[in-house]
């Protein structure tokens, strides 16, 4: 039978093994895939402010970007891509509290460049490569249309 | 209760049992909110309440552990804390950064990232906090007569998930590096570290309710915490498929992530193994029903429904839907918080000296809350697969979704409320065991 000193040594031995082989996968995805995969040279200043701004209203308190926040609103990671920049703009700076059928988004009125810096933001969120995230619908075409 | 000082831990407990309280009522103002009945949105906006349920969430599950060291390392050291002021600084400020924080969330003072709302320089304070916590476990450890794996392995639970809250300390430009390492913390703290603590509580519980051979229940602490960490850590994975990461984290987060139920199957198996061989029984047989009801739940909550949505393919359609809410609840519920107020259960008498085991609502207050726990499960559960068809395989739009989902959370607020019964009845039931007092402690 195993003993308490064998375990002890499966215990340890594991967790700084398998700890060492993460860390050493984890350098290599930062410094050599992360960039690639998320077009780090397109991250300009707007897109940080931008972050900035989304960070300090916790806009993840309520939307998924990325598929990670609260599940109270849509995912952004597609939004720009979905909604385009102008209706984005009038979302953020209108100053009347906004309810789209009925659900509310705080009503945020941004300025104009700040606006401009989230969108940004959003844009090259929806650029990056995501291995296949967010699915294509793909049982949609298996819904049968009734002939009118 | 042998030594004088383990009375700290009653604070501890009293802190828990009152933020719990509070993290339900934010759940029931967005369980509202999703019903569309959101009419504190100008006071408390959506982002506000979520921020607030999950922070005192994290709060009252480290009160918790924080107040079961205080309690089981002198006992198990056999000495005395080495400074009962000091845990009662350590005590204020945690609350006092707790209340500020909170308040914070209501006045737009965050940060966007889920879990670790708290802001930097609030950061800072929780580091100082946790450093006198750890130094006054440790000292205690260092001064102490005996050093127990029980012992040894809650401490090192508590000094990692310490080291790993520093990850998320630090600023990225990069969205994906932000989030890349804000797994560091959720994730290897709840699928790693806690586990160590867990298995620290469950062992010494066992070998006080079970009376079982200590050299047993310690030998197996070894192997389910080496399962944790070998699964674990790679398993980190399955948080890396869909943010921008590269592709062979599918397969390494598949497959580790896959095994970590192991970890919680061990648990489960070890403390009905141990309950069934010990031969003496400790008259406190609530606290034994939350120390197997934690063992068996968590295994269901992290180990089943974890698995149910680990698989790349899977979770390419569930991430990020009400099918991780599901698990969140069973998960935290089963393995962190059943744990705590099992600590609590077996320590109030101790520490009052109020040897009442099976006061008249103490078994309510245990079914109600895991038969209520159990339907909210089920409530997210039927939401989240509705969410996943209709949304993500349909492509149907997020509000018509979300419309179809509505009845689900009506059935949510009615499991909910058993569920909060049944915790106000645990609370008022601690409450009523009274202040610790010296007449409580054994003679030597
Ligand atoms: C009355 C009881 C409760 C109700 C009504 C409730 C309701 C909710 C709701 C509506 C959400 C937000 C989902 C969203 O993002 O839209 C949520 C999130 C969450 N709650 Fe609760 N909750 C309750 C108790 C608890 C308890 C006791 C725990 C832990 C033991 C817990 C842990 C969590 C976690 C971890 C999340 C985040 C889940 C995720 O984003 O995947 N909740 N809760
Ligand atoms: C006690 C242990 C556990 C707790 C408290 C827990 C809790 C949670 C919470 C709160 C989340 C949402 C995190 C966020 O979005 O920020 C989550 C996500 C997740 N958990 Fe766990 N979990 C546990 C164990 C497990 C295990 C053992 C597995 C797998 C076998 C697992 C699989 C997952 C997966 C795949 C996700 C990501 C869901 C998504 O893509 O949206 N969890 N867990
Ligand atoms: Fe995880």
């Amino acid at each position: 039978m195993l003993s308490k000193n064998q375990a002890r040594a499966f215990f340890l031995g594991g967790t700084v093994v398998f700890f060492l082989i993460f860390l050493g996968l984890s350098w290599h995805t930062l410094a050599r895939e992360v960039p690639k995969q998320t077009h780090e040279e397109n991250l300009t200043e707007a897109v940080v402010r931008g972050k900035q701004i989304f960070d300090k209203n916790n806009c993840m308190g309520c939307h998924t970007i990325l598929g990670e926040g609260a599940y109270y609103a849509p995912e952004l990671t597609k939004a720009y891509e979905r909604k385009g920049e102008a209706y984005i703009k009038t979302v953020l700076t209108v100053k009347e509290p906004w309810q789209p059928r009925g659900r509310k988004m705080v009503a945020y009125a941004m300025s104009d460049q700040d606006a401009s810096d989230v969108i940004a933001f959003l844009k090259w969120i929806g650029e990056m490569d995501l291995n296949g995230f967010p699915p294509k619908p793909d049982l949609q075409s298996k819904v049968p249309v009734p002939a009118k | 209760m042998k030594y004088k000082s383990q009375q700290v831990a009653w604070w501890f407990f009293a802190l828990s049992g009152v933020l719990l309280l509070l993290q339900i009522t934010y759940g029931f103002i967005m369980a509202f909110a999703h019903l569309g009945y959101d009419g504190l949105h100008e006071i408390i906006p959506f982002n506000a309440a979520t921020a607030t349920h999950k922070n005192l969430l994290v709060v009252w599950i480290l009160s918790g552990f924080m107040g079961a060291a205080y309690f089981i390392i002198p006992d198990e050291a056999e000495h005395e804390l080495i400074s009962v002021p000091l845990a009662k600084l350590q005590f204020w400020s945690l609350a006092i950064v707790g209340v500020v924080a909170v308040i914070g969330f209501h006045l737009n003072w965050w940060e966007g990232r889920k879990f670790l709302e708290i802001p930097r320089p609030l950061d800072y304070l929780v580091v100082a906090n946790v450093l006198l916590f750890l130094y006054i476990i440790i000292m205690t450890l260092w001064k102490g007569k005996k050093r127990t794996t029980t012992s040894l392995v809650l401490t090192m639970g508590l000094l990692f998930a310490a080291l790993l809250y520093l990850p998320g300390m630090i600023w990225f430009d990069n969205q994906t590096m932000d989030s890349f390492f804000r797994w560091w913390v959720v994730h290897l703290w709840v699928e790693g570290v806690w586990e160590l603590i867990m298995g620290g509580i469950l062992a010494y519980l066992l070998i006080k309710l079970t009376g079982v051979d200590r050299e047993v229940i310690e030998k197996w602490l070894y192997v389910i915490v080496g399962l944790t960490f070998i699964s674990g850590v790679l398993g980190t994975g399955h948080h890396y498929y869909y943010i921008g990461t590269p592709k062979y984290w599918l397969l390494i987060g598949g497959i580790f992530s896959a095994m970590e139920p192991l970890a919680f199957l061990g648990m489960a198996l070890f403390a009905v193994a141990m309950y069934r061989k010990g031969e003496k029984r400790h008259p406190n047989t609530m606290a034994l029903n939350w120390t197997l009801g934690t063992a068996i739940l968590s295994f269901v909550g992290a180990g089943l429904l974890g698995v149910a949505h680990t698989l790349p393919a899977v979770n390419l359609y569930t991430h990020g839907t009400f099918v991780t809410a599901m698990h969140g609840h069973l998960a935290f519920w089963g393995a962190y918080g059943m744990l705590v107020l099992g600590m609590i259960t077996y320590a109030a008498p101790l520490l009052t000296g109020r040897k009442l085991y099976n006061a008249p609502g103490a078994s309510y207050a245990f079914w109600l809350s895991n038969i209520g726990m159990i339907g909210m499960t089920t409530a997210f559960a039927a939401a989240g697969v509705t969410q996943v068809y209709l949304e993500r395989k349909v492509g149907m739009d997020f509000i018509d979704t979300q419309q179809a989902m509505q009845v689900h959370f009506l059935v949510l607020i009615g499991a909910a409320t058993l569920f909060t019964t049944g915790i106000v009845m645990f609370v008022v039931n601690f409450f009523k065991y009274g202040r610790p007092t010296d007449e409580a402690l054994e003679p030597a």
